[in-house]
């Protein structure tokens, strides 16, 4: 027999209630809360890139462009269109979906050949958006500017909620037959299908909803942010951030994301701002080491030990 | 009406790039039957249940099952009309247990699977939890088949399924499709063993190069020249 909905749901439930819990309280006893912020936002962006490369083997080195989207049309419907924040908020996640649903055709490549494409594909859209000839609509590589919604108290509030949906939304893929589906599509693409699994519908559903995750947390980085250029949006890094963390932690895994972002963006806050050398070295010494011992990320250390990590 | 041919192939043809593996296939099936598909190595045995399970599709000709014209459907929309198949190298779920490789089959196909009895037909009862990749090449191929009875098949397309088994084994899975086949599923068996085709089916088709140049009874094919030539006479 299968367990009720709730049972199933349950370790997600705590998870999401400690994470809430947690970033709630930690502006009153750690007065940095841009890190905090910052800290969440790396939790989003690598459970949003745990949902695709976790349970469908795509990894999306451009995963950026998602969050890059979601920030610039928000911030551009603020600027251009005035709308309120909220609407502009809810429209980043629509505009990423737009973006992977046009490059929807890019599941269709598959391993590293997804990946570059993928990544060539985030490259485009900060070109042209930090574009010196469309300065007049995008604000070109002098960036965007919405202070008169700036609000970091609401911002914050927002991005709480946002690390709960999104910590729910990964146990909905850990534990439904959804995210079964997708794992068996994983395996075996052709004998998912033989079990009448329809699996381009479902990649494709995994990828929007991977996509709207980023939107969202762009939207609510505008925000919170309020002034900002492209590279702050669009840079590399936070692709190679998220890929590494969600790593680091396990993919597969609700946990391991958040316990890998939340790790690791400590630990460059700790050395990486004051002493970045030392913490490329460490970054370095730490991907290696994942790579040749843990390639399954620290929870596997529990893995191999029979423990069934959620 | 149980003489209706519950599979019918009009002139189905396949080429991959410039190589043409089928040509002019023509044959049918009545509900409930046995049909042995035979043929040397490379002959498009396999092209063919790939084509009827929808992992390709065909450049000319119709394919019907159950009065409805399928060449077109994705595969996982003809499994929910009642196709699947076994492969000849076995695709099981590795991340996941032998239950779950079953499960999932059953869950998207809609279909209320008897696990327990599906188990016990697979000889994996007890094997629950164990995961699929710690199984044996043969136990992975009975996983397979496992997973395409979850679906609830009324065609059933079995691909080489003997092979490399011993002939207790043999005998095991011979008397396996039968039951099945007795439960009024229509089967195509691909087999290059015949002794075991024999305990199964009398009719047969035989594939060279792509076409078939024989169809009756197994008995008859032994003594068919052109069959003859195809099996052991090198260029058919
Ligand atoms: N996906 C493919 N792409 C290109 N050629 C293919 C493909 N699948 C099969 N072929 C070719 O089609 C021909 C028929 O192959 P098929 O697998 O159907 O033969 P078979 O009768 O099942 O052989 P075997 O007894 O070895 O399993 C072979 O020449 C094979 O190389
Ligand atoms: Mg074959």
């Amino acid at each position: 027999m299968r367990e009720s909905w709730f049972k199933r749901a349950r370790a997600g439930l705590i998870t999401a209630a400690v994470l809430a819990l947690v970033f709630s309280l930690a502006p009153n006893v750690y007065n940095n809360s841009s890190l905090l912020f910052m800290m969440m936002t790396y939790i989003v962006l690598s459970q949003g890139l745990n949902l695709l490369y976790g349970f469908t083997g795509y990894l999306p080195f451009g995963y950026v462009g998602f969050f890059g989207t979601g920030a610039y049309a928000t911030a551009l419907l603020v600027m251009k269109l005035h709308l309120p924040i909220g609407l502009a908020i809810a429209a980043g996640p629509i505009a990423s979906m737009i973006v992977a649903l046009v490059l929807g055709p890019l599941l269709r490549l598959s391993g590293a050949y997804f990946s570059i494409a993928n990544l060539a594909a985030s490259q485009i859209l900060f070109i042209v958006i930090g574009n010196p000839n469309l300065q007049d609509i995008t604000g070109g590589p002098y960036g965007v500017k919405i202070d008169e919604v700036y609000n970091p108290t609401a911002s914050y509030a927002a991005m709480v909620v946002l690390v709960v949906v999104v910590t729910l939304i990964a146990t909905f893929f850990r534990r439904s037959r959804f995210g079964q589906g997708l794992k068996a599509m994983a395996d075996d693409p052709v004998s998912a299908e033989m079990s009448a699994i329809p699996v381009v519908r479902m990649r494709l559903l995994a990828w929007l909803t991977s996509a709207a995750v980023a939107g969202l947390a762009g939207a609510l980085y505008a925000w919170n942010l309020s002034v900002f250029y492209p590279d702050a949006v669009f840079t590399l890094e936070i692709s190679v951030f998220a890929i590494v963390f969600a790593l680091f932690g396990g993919v597969g895994t609700v946990l391991g994301p958040i316990i890998g972002a939340g790790l690791l963006y400590a630990l460059y806050n700790a050395i990486g701002i004051s002493e970045p050398q030392y913490f490329q070295l460490i970054y370095g010494v730490l991907i290696v080491g994942l790579v040749m011992f843990l390639p399954e990320g620290i929870l596997s250390l529990l893995t191999r030990r029979g423990i069934n990590v959620f | 009406m149980s003489s209706e041919p519950i599979l019918t192939l009009t002139n189905v043809a396949k080429s991959f790039g410039g190589l043409q593996v089928l040509s002019d296939v023509n044959f049918e099936l009545k509900p409930g039957e046995i049909l042995g598909l035979v043929g040397p190595n490379g002959s498009g045995k396999t092209s063919v249940i790939n084509l009827i399970s929808g992992v390709h599709q065909p450049e000319a000709g119709s394919i019907r099952f159950d009065g409805a014209e399928i060449q077109r459907l994705t595969p996982h929309a003809r499994v929910k009309l009642g196709i699947n198949r076994s492969f000849q190298v076995p695709k099981c779920f590795i991340s996941m247990s032998v239950r779950e490789n079953i499960e999932v089959a059953a869950h998207f196909s809609g279909h209320n699977a008897d696990i327990p009895a599906i188990l016990d037909d697979i000889g994996l009862t007890g094997m629950e939890a164990t995961p699929a990749a710690s199984l044996t090449a043969n136990q992975q191929k009975m996983l397979d088949l496992g997973r395409a009875l979850a679906t609830g098949p009324k065609l059933l397309l079995v691909d080489e399924i003997g092979a490399g088994l011993n002939p207790a084994e043999l005998t095991g899975i011979a008397d396996l499709l039968k039951r099945i086949a007795a439960r009024g599923i229509s089967m195509i068996v691909v087999e290059h063993l015949m002794e075991f085709l024999n305990k199964l089916t009398s009719r047969v088709i035989v594939l060279s190069a792509g076409k078939i140049i024989f169809e009756g009874s197994l008995e008859d094919a032994s003594h068919d020249p052109e069959v003859v030539t195809a099996f052991f006479g090198g260029a058919a």
